[in-house]
């Protein structure tokens, strides 16, 4: 197990290089590098920069060496914690994303566990009940449930609070408890904001899992273990919770890390439409503004969370099942 | 193929009764036979085909050029009549006038129950390109000069919606298309490399594979959608958003493409190509590929839909396509805005042919996957 565990760990990290590329990339490809950008901003904010500051500035961030160099220092920077500053907020960037890591980690898991809850009693039922109306129902309902995109769903909502109930489901909180202490009434207003966006963001995903989960039990109640349980006379609900619902529930459990990344990226556009105070709107305006640290650092941390939720699902999977850190 | 030689061979004699017939069909002609009965994959297939027919006929079937600029700022749908003093008549619409409020400066526009104006078939208007060659002016229907018809209201200029929806439908159903074109080269070569060679080739692809498909999807396509010169003109744009967006449909058809050649690598028959000397090109497109064209066709099919919403969750940020060009992503930015839609609500009419369409393509390719699957 633990020989596993370090090696899910080393892919891992193997992981994260090849995604600091990227979020390197980011940093670079835009065309004209940042720091004209930023001297350009200075200078129409009425800042007079001269030629020895613009210097200094360059040597700085290194941008006179060749690409490869530029890399390594700025990974260098990165692994002593140093994101670089963001143009738009002047703080560090890390400052600002940090402070939105609580919200952004509570909508996923609690997305995660509402995606699982709902879909495996409904694609069970499915199952069992195959070509009912009710299995019918689910099966266009999952279909729509794909197909709808996610940000539409979100405007679709918040136009119809807006237009006929005059209230306004964008945020977590309030306005009042945004920068309120944490207290029993701030607790309450978040739990009355939550459900839109919980909802809007399980919704594809829990529509696919009904879809795998229903398959996957297909699979299962056809096989002769089962009829020879119900030949022993066992009752209906008991061998399907004691055998096939088990057998079937392995291969979901492994849906766990694929299910995050397309999670996290439903989770992007539904905080930017529906402004919720995760990374996802940031990285939004950092790109629309070319804050490129922030930008670049936004999405090291997606990277992050996406992997490290992947490590962990990695593990409790192995735990589950032994043929894992096996074969 | 595979199903036909696996059956006992008294089904292949010539003399077989007309039922039989069914064990002389191709694979090909099989799945049809299984996509026929699945009526939600025939349902979204005929809607599909519509849906491109719409695409090739767009400038035929709009009104206006999607670009016209009309006085009717914000106008609300207008409403075809086919009852007229209580008798049933050709269709038409009334003329309409518009009332600014001196206060909020918002404009109202009523009815002019004083004029009709039939809709015509078959009316000459601007001039469009049809296939993009050939020059017409020929339009589906239309209006007589003096009148207006916008049957979906008119946007923030003045300008048709239901036209901008038809041109934005070339735009946003080819871009599904050529992405998964792009897609499928891409995935073809590299899962073929991968597979056909193994080794530190294939672990390299396999780890990029896994890598693109661990990271996610709309961060990183934000991300390099931004890198987008604001400067490029429109067709270099769409080209650079269908590569970006194309970036990650690739994995899982190198995948398919990859486990597919490991299977079939032992196979006798790539021997035999091998023996009498095809190259490895050759054996892999000739040979191999053929083998499992079903599953990447239902792949194919099951991508598009994501393609699609990829170009329009872009573009409907801002980091997409941009205006002039017109795509039902385009269209829906205006939509960003709450207080716009809320009350022009017109406005988010073309998310519904966004959601259709996906969800046609969606059962259509749920009906292929159960039909290309010899084992169902």
């Amino acid at each position: 197990m633990r020989a596993y565990i370090l090696r899910r760990f080393l892919y891992m990290v193997v992981m994260l290089l090849m995604g600091s590329v990227v979020a390197f990339a980011v940093i670079t490809l835009p065309p004209g590098d940042y720091l004209t950008s930023y001297i350009a901003q200075l200078k129409s904010s009425g800042q007079d920069v001269s030629k020895d500051q613009e210097m200094a500035l360059r040597r700085q961030y290194g941008l006179d060496y060749p690409l490869y160099v530029q890399y390594f220092k700025w990974m260098g920077r990165l692994l002593r914690g140093d994101m670089g500053r963001s143009f738009l907020w002047s703080r560090p960037a890390k400052d600002v994303l940090f402070e939105r890591l609580p919200a952004t980690i509570m909508v996923s898991v609690l997305t995660l566990i509402i995606t699982y809850a709902i879909a495996i009693p409904i694609g069970v039922y499915s199952a069992v009940r195959q070509y009912s109306i009710g299995d019918y129902v689910f099966t266009v309902l999952g279909f729509i449930g794909v197909s709808v995109p996610e940000f539409l769903l979100a405007l679709i909502l918040m136009v119809i609070a807006y237009r006929y109930f005059d209230v306004s489901i964008g945020g977590l909180f309030s306005h009042e408890y945004v920068d309120a202490p944490w207290s029993w009434d701030k607790v309450v207003d978040l739990l009355r904001h939550l459900p839109v966006p919980l909802a809007v963001i399980s919704l594809s995903g829990t529509a696919w899992l009904i879809r795998v989960m229903r398959a996957m039990l297909l699979d299962e109640l056809p096989k002769p273990y089962v009829h020879t349980a119900r030949a022993k006379g066992l009752k209906e609900s008991r061998l399907l919770i004691k055998y096939p619902i088990r057998v079937a529930l392995n291969p979901i459990a492994s849906t766990i890390a694929w299910a995050l990344p397309s999670l996290f990226s439903g989770q992007t556009i539904v905080s930017i439409v529906l402004d919720l105070p995760t990374i996802g709107p940031v990285l939004f305006q950092s790109l629309m503004t070319e804050d490129m640290f922030l930008a670049s650092s936004a999405i090291i941390i997606s990277m992050v969370l996406t992997l490290f939720g992947t490590l962990i699902s990695d593990i409790l999977l192995a735990w589950l099942d032994p043929r894992i850190r096996l074969g | 193929m595979e199903s036909v030689t696996k059956l006992p061979s008294v089904f292949k004699k010539t003399d077989k009764l007309p039922e039989e017939k069914i064990f002389s069909y191709s694979q090909w002609q099989l799945m049809w036979l299984k996509f026929r009965k699945h009526k939600l994959a025939t349902v979204g297939g005929v809607f599909v085909v519509f849906l491109y027919v719409m695409v090739i006929f767009h400038g035929f079937l709009a009104p206006y050029d999607p670009v016209e600029r009309s006085k009717m700022i914000h106008m609300k749908p207008q409403r075809i009549h086919f009852v007229f003093q209580g008798r049933l008549t050709w269709p038409f619409v009334y003329g309409v006038t518009s009332k600014a409020d001196p206060e909020t400066f918002t404009r109202t526009y009523v009815e002019d129950e004083s004029v009709q104006y039939p809709i015509n078939f078959f009316v000459r208007g601007h001039e469009y390109r049809l296939f993009g060659l050939i020059k017409s002016n020929l339009h589906l229907f239309g209006v007589p000069e003096g009148g207006v018809i916008f049957l979906l209201g008119t946007d923030e200029l003045g300008r048709d919606m239901f036209s901008r929806i038809m041109y934005g439908s070339a735009i946003s159903l080819s871009i599904g298309l050529v992405g998964v074109f792009l897609s499928f080269i891409l995935g073809v070569i590299l899962g073929g490399i991968s597979g056909y060679y193994s080794g530190v080739v294939d672990t390299i692809i396999q780890r990029v594979i896994e890598f693109l498909l661990s990271m996610p999807t709309i961060p990183l396509w934000m991300a390099l959608s931004v890198a987008v010169p604001t400067n490029w003109p429109p067709l270099k744009v769409y080209f650079a958003i269908t590569v970006i967006l194309s970036l990650r449909g690739w994995c899982g058809l190198a995948r398919i493409v990859r486990g597919k050649l490991l299977e079939t690598r032992e196979e006798e028959f790539v021997m035999a190509a091998k023996l009498l000397g095809s190259s490895d090109m050759r054996i892999i497109l000739r040979h191999m590929l053929p083998t499992f064209m079903s599953f990447l066709i239902v792949d194919m099919t099951l991508a598009i839909p994501s393609m699609i919403l990829g170009e329009t969750t872009l573009s409907f940020l801002g980091l997409g396509l941009r205006p002039p060009v017109v795509s039902w992503g385009v269209l829906l930015q205006k939509a960003i805005n709450i207080r716009v839609v809320a009350t022009y609500p017109w406005l988010m009419i073309p998310a519904i042919p966004v959601i259709l369409t996906v969800l046609a393509f969606n059962f259509m390719g749920d009906g292929l996957r159960d039909a290309a699957d010899p084992y169902k």
